[in-house]
């Protein structure tokens, strides 16, 4: 009954990335899978606020901004979302007693926000050069209503959707870092998804890896 | 975080170029820095970048019942926000005083001049009006923030399309843009606000001013023209004393400047038109210039599903089942309900009741001489309540191991 086809539904969306394209941030770079497109920007290390200040470690304080209107619960929970990850995988010790600030600009949504997201949040990570114990990478799984897993959704693809799961999968062990669940699903679809995401997230970190090396290729 | 301000020796050398008809990036007093206008796949939505300037402007729409002095009349809305990533010193949802001015600024510029044919946004009189929002993001500061939302924000609204409605005696029907094209928005005319920055006391000034030049001006004069050369609004800040002759220089400037913006705007609507009429490819993936060394794009690519049934098998056999769930209540006590197996409620209960959770099988004495315990302990509790039942008395199963997919 769970068995999933290798159907159509297993590809990521055309997907780039352009870092370093606003001057005034640390780091930014805008990330987009398909129509889907997310535009980050990375403050800090820098002086904190003295009601925010960690003895030990850097405060990272994540912004996501709507297109249209004000932010709002839907908004903040990706910001948590985000945050968590991050704060995985950032080596914040290394800056105690300052402010790292994220911010995240949705210029187009077609789907797979959260995971756009995740993967220009690190993009923007990387571009400003915080030290990072590991690197991460969102994907998004929805199971539609053929039991059928779905890579790298569209908005429609969402909609028509059973259960949608989105991951931050981290690049040294394929370890999941957050996860984040709607709908319903079996155990062993879960499992399925995890598996899957891992699987696509191998492509998005070799992407990560080519773009550093194009970037680096005129001073290496 | 606050803003690095510019030191005493910078301020003196940008003034000192300044008077020496020279500007940081090499332009020329009258130049404009370079203007770049893409669009995206959705209608409306519109980035402007002036330099390194970018701004981002999507303009939505929405039906509410009209405002009770003008009920013929659609509402239009601009929201201006300075996003902290444009800047380290904007906090999010602070009203600070630039961010008044400039929405001030742009309503004065967009709404004021009433370039947009709002009676035309009227589906029911006095009823169902369209409401045009515009929201403008500022993405990045360096200087003139106020030109690049003003050609953000006209060409975000040149650029939408509103769905189509019908009205049927009381019924309004809204088609999605599938079943109707949607409808252009009827402008008259496009504002664009040029600003001139003054330089001590009005005798140097300086078109396009960047962020450093802005810090040291003395005097900032907005300006807001269409193409036909009519004046759409005059906003002088800073308190510099200007002459007559100065302000009809500078009107004379911006005019041939907003010929040549309103040029660009309609040439950039136009592309964006015939590419999707021809169904080429358009939005904001395509005009990410590839050529550039942070820039990578890769094309779709399909995710190998082979083993990964596998791996959900092996990931679902090592790792171990969940407990099975007891779905009965047990009432240890009167007042206290405990659902699921192990999960123990540890209000008004004696410790010797959570050591019987954790060993598997007792002796039966044993479990008497528990259960005249607990009898004693409602005796002493509550008088003349009910009985315990316990529904469950069995000792928590082993667990056991789910069997195999």
């Amino acid at each position: 009954m769970d068995q999933i086809e290798t159907g159509s539904g297993s590809v990521l969306r055309e997907y780039g990335s352009e870092q370093n394209l606003l001057s005034k941030p640390d780091g930014s770079a805008t990330f987009l899978q398909g129509d889907t497109s997310v535009l980050a920007g990375v403050y800090g290390p820098a002086e904190v606020k003295v009601n925010k200040e960690i003895y030990d470690r850097a405060t990272l304080e994540v912004v996501v901004q709507p297109k249209v209107g004000m932010s709002s619960v839907r908004e903040r929970a990706r910001e948590q979302c985000v945050r968590e990850t991050c704060e995985a995988v950032l080596l914040s010790t290394l800056h105690p007693r300052s402010s790292l600030t994220l911010i995240l600009q949705v210029v187009h949504d077609d789907g797979s926000l959260l995971s756009c997201c995740l993967n220009a949040a690190c993009m923007a990570l990387m571009d400003a050069g915080l030290p990072m114990g590991r690197l991460f990478c969102g994907v998004t799984c929805a199971i539609d209503s053929d039991s059928q897993i779905i890579t790298d959704p569209t908005a429609q693809q969402e909609r028509e959707s059973r259960a949608l799961m989105t991951f931050a999968i981290d690049s040294k062990e394929r370890n999941v870092l957050m996860s984040s669940t709607k709908g319903s699903f079996s155990v062993k679809e879960l499992q399925q998804c995890i598996a899957l995401s891992q699987k696509a997230s191998e492509k998005i970190f070799q992407f990560y890896r080519d773009s550093v090396k194009r970037r680096y290729s005129k001073i290496l | 975080m606050k803003e690095t301000p510019l030191s005493a020796c910078e301020r003196t050398f940008l003034l000192k170029a300044v008077e020496e008809k020279k500007r940081l990036d090499g332009r020329q007093t009258y130049d404009y820095r370079n203007i770049r206008i893409t669009f995206g796949t959705d209608y409306g939505c519109c980035t402007v970048s002036l330099g390194k300037t970018r701004v981002l402007a999507q303009v939505s729409c929405e039906l509410v019942p009209p405002k009770d002095s003008r009920p013929t009349e659609g509402i239009v809305f601009f929201n201006l926000e300075l996003s902290p990533m444009a800047s380290p010193a904007f906090q999010p949802n602070r009203q600070s005083e630039l961010l008044v001015t400039l929405n001030r600024q742009l309503e004065r510029c967009l709404r004021n001049s009433k370039c947009i044919d709002t009676e035309s946004l009227c589906v029911v009189s006095g009823e169902k009006v369209w409401q045009i929002r515009v929201d403008v993001h500022v993405l990045n500061h360096d200087g003139n923030l106020m030109d690049a939302a003003s050609i953000a924000a006209i060409s975000a609204l040149s650029h939408f399309r509103r769905p189509d409605v019908a009205i049927q005696g009381r019924d309004i029907t809204i088609f999605s843009p599938e079943e109707r094209d949607p409808v252009a928005l009827s402008i008259y005319h496009m504002p664009i606000c040029v600003s001139f920055a003054f330089f001590q006391q009005g005798t140097y000034l300086l078109v396009d001013p960047c962020e450093k030049e802005e810090q040291v001006t003395d005097g900032l004069l907005v300006i807001a023209m269409n193409k036909h050369r009519e004046i759409c609004s005059i906003q002088s800040s800073g308190g510099i004393m200007l002459l007559k002759d100065q302000v009809l220089r500078c009107s004379k400037i911006a005019s041939v400047k907003v010929s040549e913006i309103t040029d660009l705007i309609n040439k950039a609507l136009e592309n964006d038109k015939r590419v999707r009429k021809e169904g080429g490819r358009f939005g904001f993936a395509e005009s990410m210039p590839k050529e550039r060394i942070t820039a990578l794009k890769r094309d779709e690519a399909p995710v190998e599903m082979t083993g990964v049934q596998e791996m959900a098998e092996e990931f679902l056999s090592k790792g171990e089942a969940a407990p099975e769930v007891v779905s009965s209540p047990v009432i240890v006590a009167t007042g206290t309900g405990q659902l699921g197996e192990g999960v123990q409620s540890t209000w008004g209960l004696e410790e010797e009741d959570e050591e019987d959770e954790c060993q598997g099988e007792m002796d039966k004495e044993e479990k008497k001489k528990k259960k005249a315990e607990k009898d004693e302990v409602m005796v002493i509790s509550d008088s003349e309540e009910e009985e315990v039942v316990v529904l469950n008395p069995e000792a928590p199963k082993s667990k056991g191991k789910r069997p195999k997919h």
